[in-house]
């Protein structure tokens, strides 16, 4: 039985590993074709994100979203249910943090964050309720929907900013008015990565400790691996459903809120960066599992970071970027029909 | 003055009729790509990719050879590729059809903005349009009345796949892979290689469609240029219960949604834009909200839609 669970482990390293290193085989292929030197490339890629304290700030910067946007999708997925509404709940979270922060303008820094944080992690909470619910009640497949919720989110954020709260000094880039100087989320002592980076860790945290340490996070894998038997057990499946969708989209909202109080200072069309879509494929990635998701944001975090450094260096459209990412995410998604055969053969030779 | 704002209402009305005309032959294509699809047990989320790298090819194509005939053929023929790599990992027992379809997405989208960039030609060789409008006077009812050749092969498409579902062999074996392949499976029909032909066969269709928005005015190849239709497809199919018939009926009606905006806007009613061009996400939330039902998913669909096995 050792030499299984031995198996198990080593499948757990190997196989990821393996695929990591096959797609970056491949996207080596494909910039060799196109005449670019590939070890050039992901050395530029290294050089951008890992290389130094700088380009480690540029990445873990461009991490804090990602973490908080991938529970997004991990953490209704320990239940079942696959979500896709990342990009819509952050978006959502954004206009609620600002609507909360242009509301009480004269409240001082700490209760301000506080109010704003809230906000966008109850907007971004009850939008992806609603995919829940409508999953739970309605048999609607939340992948649709919530993908439907996206750009629903993001059709009422330009409505918004461009008519009810638009800015009227916003001329080319409409807006809303700005959130005041205490408003703004701080920095982390000797860097200029924002205080983001720690929500996302401690989400993270907090996610891993209720799915894997907590009763309610064996309630829910229990519902998302037989939903009849968690039924037989007396398991509320909604009310399963309805918490873990809430606390993604609240971590997705808090994306938003603090995409608004560090980054942009209100919101705007660049509060729709495309960190939600990212979030998925950290989500998966990861396996659902937060603790990946932190390891998975990083990596990813990294490779964003170097876009600009491929166009520069290269000559590469940043775009490459997203092949890069979509022949991963590929691989990956290839690599887990190997698990369980080496440690099937494992267990019949034991 | 009355005559004025009848005259508007009327532009209005014509608008969207025009509109729903020239933006529903992309949802055509790709409704009825992932309607064959997903008849055969399969869900292609990937189609958003499938028609951005659609679209890019045929105007690369149209605009390096001359000829949008050309880059219609290439548009398909990528797309067919793009759609057997879904299929060929969808194939595997343990791959999530949704999930590869996001990579799918991630992969697609990531070629058609990678090789895109290079293509900033204003615009590329137009297919040419069927003039039915040449017996008006009126600019209007005539610029409206100029409608793509693709809108026809659209419907004719519809027709037809209806036709080989529900009276031909072949359209038999689909629908029996995609209901019960066990069952098909035990009379020798092989499940895979249906399922490979309509994935393949269903991205090649979504490609077309793509093609049709940059080898129609304007024109030009952007990033922004699909706006989530892919995505909305896989919508629009389910809002059309698996019907090519019903997929026709739908993508005028989306395609009319979709027109509503920009018709308002150019009748002055500006304030609501973006919330109209959300309009055709609403209603298929709704639809799928009063249409599904909580035990059985919804009627109509394939038995084992997005299971493997």
């Amino acid at each position: 039985m050792r030499s299984y669970a031995a198996a198990r482990t080593m499948e757990g390293l190997l196989i990821p590993m393996g695929a990591l290193t096959a797609g970056v085989i491949v996207f080596g292929l494909f910039c060799a074709v196109l005449g670019s030197n590939p070890f050039g490339v992901f050395y530029s890629i290294y050089r951008a994100a890992f290389s130094d304290w700088y380009s480690w700030q540029n990445t873990l910067t461009r991490a804090a979203p990602l973490l908080l946007c991938a529970l997004c999708t991990a953490l209704p997925a320990r239940a079942g249910l696959i979500i896709i509404g990342n990009e819509g709940a952050m978006v959502i979270g954004a206009v609620g943090a600002v609507s909360a922060g242009l509301l009480a303008p004269d409240a001082s820094h700490v209760p301000s964050l506080l109010l704003m944080a809230g906000a966008g992690m109850i907007c971004g909470g009850l939008w992806i309720c609603i995919a829940a619910a409508l999953h739970y009640y309605r048999g609607v497949n939340s992948v649709i929907s919530s993908l439907l919720l996206n750009y629903i989110a993001i059709a009422l954020l330009n409505h918004l900013i461009e008519g009810p709260m638009r800015d009227p000094s916003s001329l080319n880039n409409p807006g809303t008015r700005p959130i005041a100087d205490v408003q703004h989320l701080g920095l982390i002592p000797g860097s200029r990565i924002h205080d983001g980076l720690l929500f996302g860790v401690l989400a993270c945290l907090f996610a891993w400790f209720l799915l894997s340490r907590t009763t309610f996070g064996f309630a829910a894998k229990v519902a998302g691996g037989n939903v009849r038997a968690a039924q037989l057990g007396g398991l509320g499946i909604g009310r399963i459903l309805l918490i873990l969708s809430f606390l993604g989209g609240a971590c997705a909202g808090l994306a938003g809120m603090v995409e608004v109080a560090a980054v942009q200072g209100r919101a705007n069309a660049s509060v729709n960066a495309g960190y939600g879509y990212v979030g998925i494929l950290v989500a998966f990635l990861a396996r659902q599992n937060p603790a990946g998701v932190v390891i998975i944001s990083l990596l990813l975090g990294g490779m964003m970071a170097s876009g600009g450094m491929l166009q520069r260096a290269h000559n590469l459209p940043d775009a490459a970027v997203l092949v890069l990412q979509g022949i991963l995410f590929l691989f990956i998604l290839w690599s887990e029909t190997l698990y369980g055969r080496w440690a099937e053969r494992s267990l019949r030779a034991g | 003055m009355q005559a004025d704002v009848a005259m508007e209402e009327w532009g209005v009305v014509l608008g969207v009729a025009a509109g729903a005309v020239r933006g529903s032959i992309p949802y055509l294509f790709v409704s009825l790509g992932e309607c064959l699809t997903e008849k055969s047990g399969k869900i292609n989320l990937g189609m958003e990719g499938v028609l951005l790298m659609g679209a890019m090819t045929a105007f690369a194509v149209s605009d390096q050879s001359g000829s949008p005939w050309l880059g219609l053929l290439a548009a398909a023929i990528v797309g067919a590729m793009l759609g057997a790599v879904h299929a060929g990992l969808t194939r595997f027992p343990k791959v999530n059809d949704v999930a590869a379809g996001i990579a799918m997405i991630l992969f697609g989208s990531g070629l058609a903005f990678f090789f895109g960039k290079q293509f900033v030609a204003p615009m590329a060789p137009q297919l040419p349009l069927i003039d039915l409008g040449s017996w008006s006077a009126s600019p209007a009812i005539h610029s409206a009345l100029r409608i793509s050749p693709l809108f026809f092969c659209g419907i004719a498409l519809g027709f037809a796949l209806h036709f080989v579902f529900q009276r031909t062999r072949w359209g038999l074996r689909v629908r029996a892979a995609g209901d019960d392949p066990l069952a098909a499976r035990s009379i020798g029909i092989p499940v895979d290689r249906i399922r490979m032909t309509a994935t393949v066969a269903g991205a090649g269709l979504a490609a077309v469609g793509g093609a049709h928005m940059t080898l129609y005015f304007p024109g030009i190849w952007s990033e922004g240029i699909s706006g989530g239709q892919g995505l909305m497809a896989v919508a629009l199919v389910i809002f059309a219960r698996w019907n090519p018939l019903r997929c026709v009926a739908a993508a005028l009606l989306f395609g009319g949604a979709q027109a509503l905006g920009p018709s308002l806007q150019a009748a002055g009613q500006a304030g609501y834009y973006h919330l109209f061009n959300a309009s055709p996400y609403v209603l298929t939330l709704a639809l799928m909200a009063l249409t599904c039902s909580r035990h059985g998913g919804v009627s109509g669909a394939p038995g084992a839609l997005g299971r493997n096995g």
